[in-house]
């Protein structure tokens, strides 16, 4: 290959990358955080936003400063003027000290505010009763027990859109997050210990979540479908579920629980009660442990 | 007879890893070689090994840093290149190793990367700009040197001899706990930072005392250089946060040797509390990092704008906050959980509160340039390009620092994103632009500043490049951690990353290049004043390099810029009428056989070859009294020899070119050669 040739097929590749990036921000505009499907992920999504435009007011002073005073006093520039002896101005100590404290008195106050509102425990105001769906992290799965409806599903979050939905998370493993990102952030899931995640689609759809958090071999496969349904689907959902042969019992779970990667989509029709706190009560010293301080 | 340790140690697992192994052998046996082939073992131990002069020392941890940035970088290009092509396949890496690769690159990074090179640098100046001979505790020095070396060793031994840890470079348990880690790498892990966490504590204890105690007659805490003030808040935080590092590490240890539950899922065992123990350390070991570097930056942007630090006090004031203020922030680093809104919330706006101070010292640099006479030196071009990219940073920062935004990126790349934001800017930056400014003083020539150039463009849009995707992608929801994936919208977003990954390479590749154009042109770059950028602190007073004790008579600091004012006044080389002997600490084996035991004490615990690893303890023991009870620990520098040696730096000074201090001028009357 001549020198012109190879210099031609890298700037090809070259071109596809940069043809690639329209492309790509079409994609990002569409990306979970950015495009939320659910009220928390959107509140959150918006907070972000707002205190990203509020911290612009010094971000892009400094940008600006650094620029002006970068090529407006440099060496080689000998008409601007040199006092190598001024470091002192009460007036611009005093801004840069206010100014700063302001914009964090006026984001604080907004975080406390936002905190408190947006408090994953919190269950969401709504028409509907909300679903209660408990999760249990497992290497390397996510169990998904409903129990009023009596069923289990693994790697599956199914619930009706435009309800809300309390979850009661733990670990039967390592601590994992849970997170699906286009309807809320994430919360741990940690062994001997509830979590709870609280929220809502805003229409029928389908999203993925996973664990952030890393916990070993099978961490990267440890995904799972996340659907919004109508109510009618949700019932043929429940209905599919039903007529599945398997019963999650003690038995059943300890085989469950073993390690594996990549776990298929399994539907139990029947759960034993209590299965859930017996998980959690399998780790902790006492009953008062099995809960986190925050309830 | 020795423990867990079998042939099955050895890497033949896989070909990556056998090639790892190999190339940290061959590099060892190099390095050995070389110094073999050049005859220069006396001179090496005699000199440098043994020596417990404050800038050898600091040349050690300098050198220690440089070489373990490679490994740790080459970690991270392995990483971008598994990642670029892990789309729906598993790579060329499998997951138990890539999992080893980000759990040591963060941990070199962190614990033998950016720590070494900041005790390094404070190492070399800080005596010097105090206007002290060495620091308070010289041997200890050497101490602290060489068990940071003893658990770099662990870390580098484990790539050969058995498995680094999988658990990510902050090992949160239970994965961490042998239940979950059976295998000997989280155990290379405690023991690597046990053992370099003693030196740092000492290190710590060590500078405050040097700080405190031996400033130059009339320095004032008020007079101090910026650099030194922030080598001070950082070695108060050492002191108070390595030993929660320590004992977390312990307990961690404790459940894993000895079957007990402090962090383990059962019988009572909490994760919540090693999470929380581990960064009451972690955050201000943040600061412990970047507090020296806004030192550095503070005094480079002085020196080349030509023009006094503004807003002196603001900055010392804003040090000092920011250090107090870095043990209230520890939970904002697990926000997700579970703790109630009013606690999350506390510590949301204890962090946000962190960016005030913060915020004062960039404006603070960015008015020492205005009206000034900007030279863009290498130093300089760093210190900018962290001014315009930490500002961004701090901004995602803020953004974390909100407990419901940070339940959306906590965990992804996002998150990566920012403290990797935070630390190549805000950290390496400042140490690279140490490292460019302070060498002169340390070898007496200076660092090429064409190839400094180039490595700086090429770090600064190589990290562009690298991180700015990650960003991106943590809006995608990816998690970091990722061994393989199956979304197809991240792939050309971490094809780029891994490009800026290979930009960053050349900086690094032009820093080699560098050090080897300049010492190869070490003749014509000859540095004779000591002073070779219009220096304003007293390490300029001394020669490049300094003599053994620095300072022949102790100089006077009745200003800020103690040495400026001295030339000012044209009193800065003004020879003193006679000389007195000066005492000085003799150099000594036992640093460097404390540092040896310490790395045999850690192989022999996590391989449980109990008698070595007990034998190693009673020896660090011997050491330990046998050295206590040695008197002999000092020598005197004659009177006459101390006038020789400053004959010489007399001779070298009148055949040097003097450089004029800087005149103010206004915009009507330039002053003709008024700045360099």
């Amino acid at each position: 290959m001549t020198k012109r040739q190879a210099i031609f097929s890298r700037s090809r590749g070259l071109l596809a990358a940069i043809a690639a990036l329209p492309l790509g921000g079409c994609v990002f505009s569409r990306s979970p955080v950015i495009d939320p499907k659910g009220p928390i992920a959107l509140a959150e999504r918006d907070l972000l936003f707002t205190a990203l435009a509020v911290m612009l007011i010094v971000v892009i002073p400094v940008f600006l400063m650094t620029f002006l005073f970068v090529t407006r006093y440099r060496a080689s520039n000998k008409k601007a003027r040199y006092a190598p002896d001024w470091s002192f101005s009460p007036a611009i100590e005093t801004v840069v000290w206010v100014v700063p404290a302001l914009i964090v008195i006026a984001l604080g106050v907004l975080l406390w505010n936002a905190t408190h509102k947006l408090d994953p425990y919190r269950t969401l105001a709504a028409k509907a009763e909300p679903l209660e769906v408990l999760v249990i992290a497992q290497d390397w799965k996510w169990l998904f027990i409903y129990p009023s409806q009596g069923v289990a599903a693994v790697n599956e979050l199914v619930f009706p859109s435009g309800r809300p939905v309390n979850l009661r998370i733990t670990s039967d493993t390592v601590m994992n997050s849970f997170y699906v990102p286009a309807l809320a952030g994430q919360i741990y899931a940690m062994a001997g210990i509830q979590t709870r995640l609280n929220f809502l689609a805003n229409a029928p759809g389908t999203f993925t979540g996973r664990n952030t958090q890393y916990s070993g071999d099978g961490f990267a496969d440890q995904h799972f479908s996340v659907m919004a349904e109508t109510p009618a689907g949700f019932e043929a959902w429940l209905q599919r579920v039903r007529q599945s042969p398997g019963r999650l019992d003690a038995a059943a779970y300890e085989s469950l629980a073993k390690p594996s990667i990549g776990h298929p989509v399994t539907y139990y029709s029947g759960v034993q009660p209590g299965l859930f706190e017996s998980v959690i009560a399998k780790y902790a010293a006492h009953p008062a442990a099995g809960h986190s301080g925050h309830e | 007879m020795l423990g867990k340790l079998t042939i099955d140690a050895l890497p033949f697992y896989s070909w990556v890893a056998m090639g790892g192994a190999a190339v940290t052998v061959l590099c060892g046996l190099l390095f050995l070689g070389v110094i073999t082939w050049l005859g220069a073992w006396r001179y090496v131990w005699k000199e440098w090994l043994t020596s417990v002069d404050h800038k050898r020392i600091g040349v050690m941890y300098v050198m220690l840093a440089l070489a373990m940035l490679l490994r740790g970088f080459i970690d991270a290009l392995m990483m971008r290149a598994q990642q670029a092509f892990a789309l729906n396949s598993d790579g060329y890496l499998p997951p138990d190793h890539f999992d080893q690769i980000f759990s040591s690159h963060g941990t070199i990074m962190i614990f033998f990367m950016a720590m070494p090179f900041m005790t390094g640098l404070v190492n070399i100046v800080v005596p010097q700009q105090i206007g002290a001979r060495d620091v308070a505790f010289p041997f200890l020095n050497s101490v602290s040197f060489w068990l940071t070396s003893a658990g770099a060793g662990l870390v580098m031994i484990s790539l050969v001899i058995g498995t680094f840890s999988t658990a990510g470079w902050t090992g949160y348990p239970p994965y961490s706990g042998i239940a979950y880690s059976p295998d000997v790498g989280v155990d290379y892990w405690i023991w690597a930072l046990l053992i370099s966490g003693v030196g740092s504590t000492l290190t710590g204890i060590n500078f405050v005392v040097t700080i405190l105690k031996r400033r130059a007659p009339g320095m004032k805490l008020m007079r101090m250089p910026l650099f030194t003030w922030t080598a001070l808040c950082s070695s108060i935080l050492m002191i108070f946060a390595f030993p929660a590092l320590t004992v977390v590490c312990s307990m961690l240890a404790l459940d894993r040797l000895l079957g007990m539950h402090f962090f383990t899922n059962e019988a009572g065992g909490n994760m919540m509390n090693y999470i929380n123990l581990f960064w009451i350390w972690g955050h201000p070991e943040v600061y412990i990092l970047i507090l020296p570097a806004f030192g550095v930056f503070s005094e480079v942007v002085a020196t080349f704008s030509r023009k006094r630090l503004f807003g002196y006090r603001s900055l010392v004031y804003a040090t000092a906050a920011i250090a107090l203020l870095s043990f209230t922030v520890w939970l904002h680093h697990f926000f997700t959980m579970g703790s109630s809104a009013s606690v999350n919330a506390f510590f949301g706006v204890a962090t946000m509160i962190i960016a005030v101070p913060t915020g004062v010292k960039v404006f603070d640099w960015l008015f020492t340039m205005y009206r000034g006479r900007i030279e863009f030196t290498p130093p300089m071009l760093w210190t900018v390009g962290f001014i315009v990219t930490f500002v961004i940073g701090g901004m995602t920062g803020v953004l974390l620092a909100l407990p419901p935004a940070d339940y959306l990126m906590h965990n992804t790349t996002f998150l990566v994103a920012h403290f990797h934001n935070m630390l190549i800017p805000g950290v390496l930056f400042g140490f690279l632009a140490g490292y460019m400014y302070w060498f002169p003083k340390a070898f007496g020539f200076t660092l090429d500043e064409r190839w400094g150039a180039r490595s700086f463009w090429c770090w600064l849009v190589g990290f562009y490049l690298a991180f700015m995707p990650l960003y991106a992608l943590g809006f995608m929801g990816m998690p970091r951690r990722m061994e393989h994936y199956n979304a197809p919208e991240w792939q050309p977003l971490l094809i780029v990353a891994a490009l800026g990954a290979m930009v960053i390479l050349l900086g690094i590749v032009c820093l080699i290049v560098q050090l080897i154009v300049s010492i190869r042109r070490r003749h014509e770059t000859r540095e004779l004043t000591g002073d070779p950028w219009n220096g304003r602190t007293l390490e300029w007073l001394t020669s490049s390099p300094p003599a053994p004790y620095n300072f022949a008579v102790l100089p006077r600091a009745d200003e800020i810029d103690a040495f400026h004012e001295m030339r000012k006044r044209g009193v800065a080389y003004k020879r003193p009428k006679h000389y007195a002997d000066i005492e000085m600490p003799k150099n000594t084996a036992v640093g460097i056989l404390l540092g040896g035991l310490g790395f045999v004490l850690g192989f022999g615990v996590v391989w449980h070859i109990w008698w070595l690893a007990l034998a190693s303890l009673l020896g660090v023991a011997a050491a330990l009294i046998a050295r206590a009870f040695n008197d002999d620990t000092e020598f005197r520098i004659s009177a006459a020899e101390v006038e020789e040696i400053e004959n010489a730096r007399y001779g070298a000074l009148a055949r040097a070119v003097p450089k004029s201090v800087d005149q103010p001028s206004t915009a009507a009357e330039p002053l003709p050669g008024s700045a360099a």
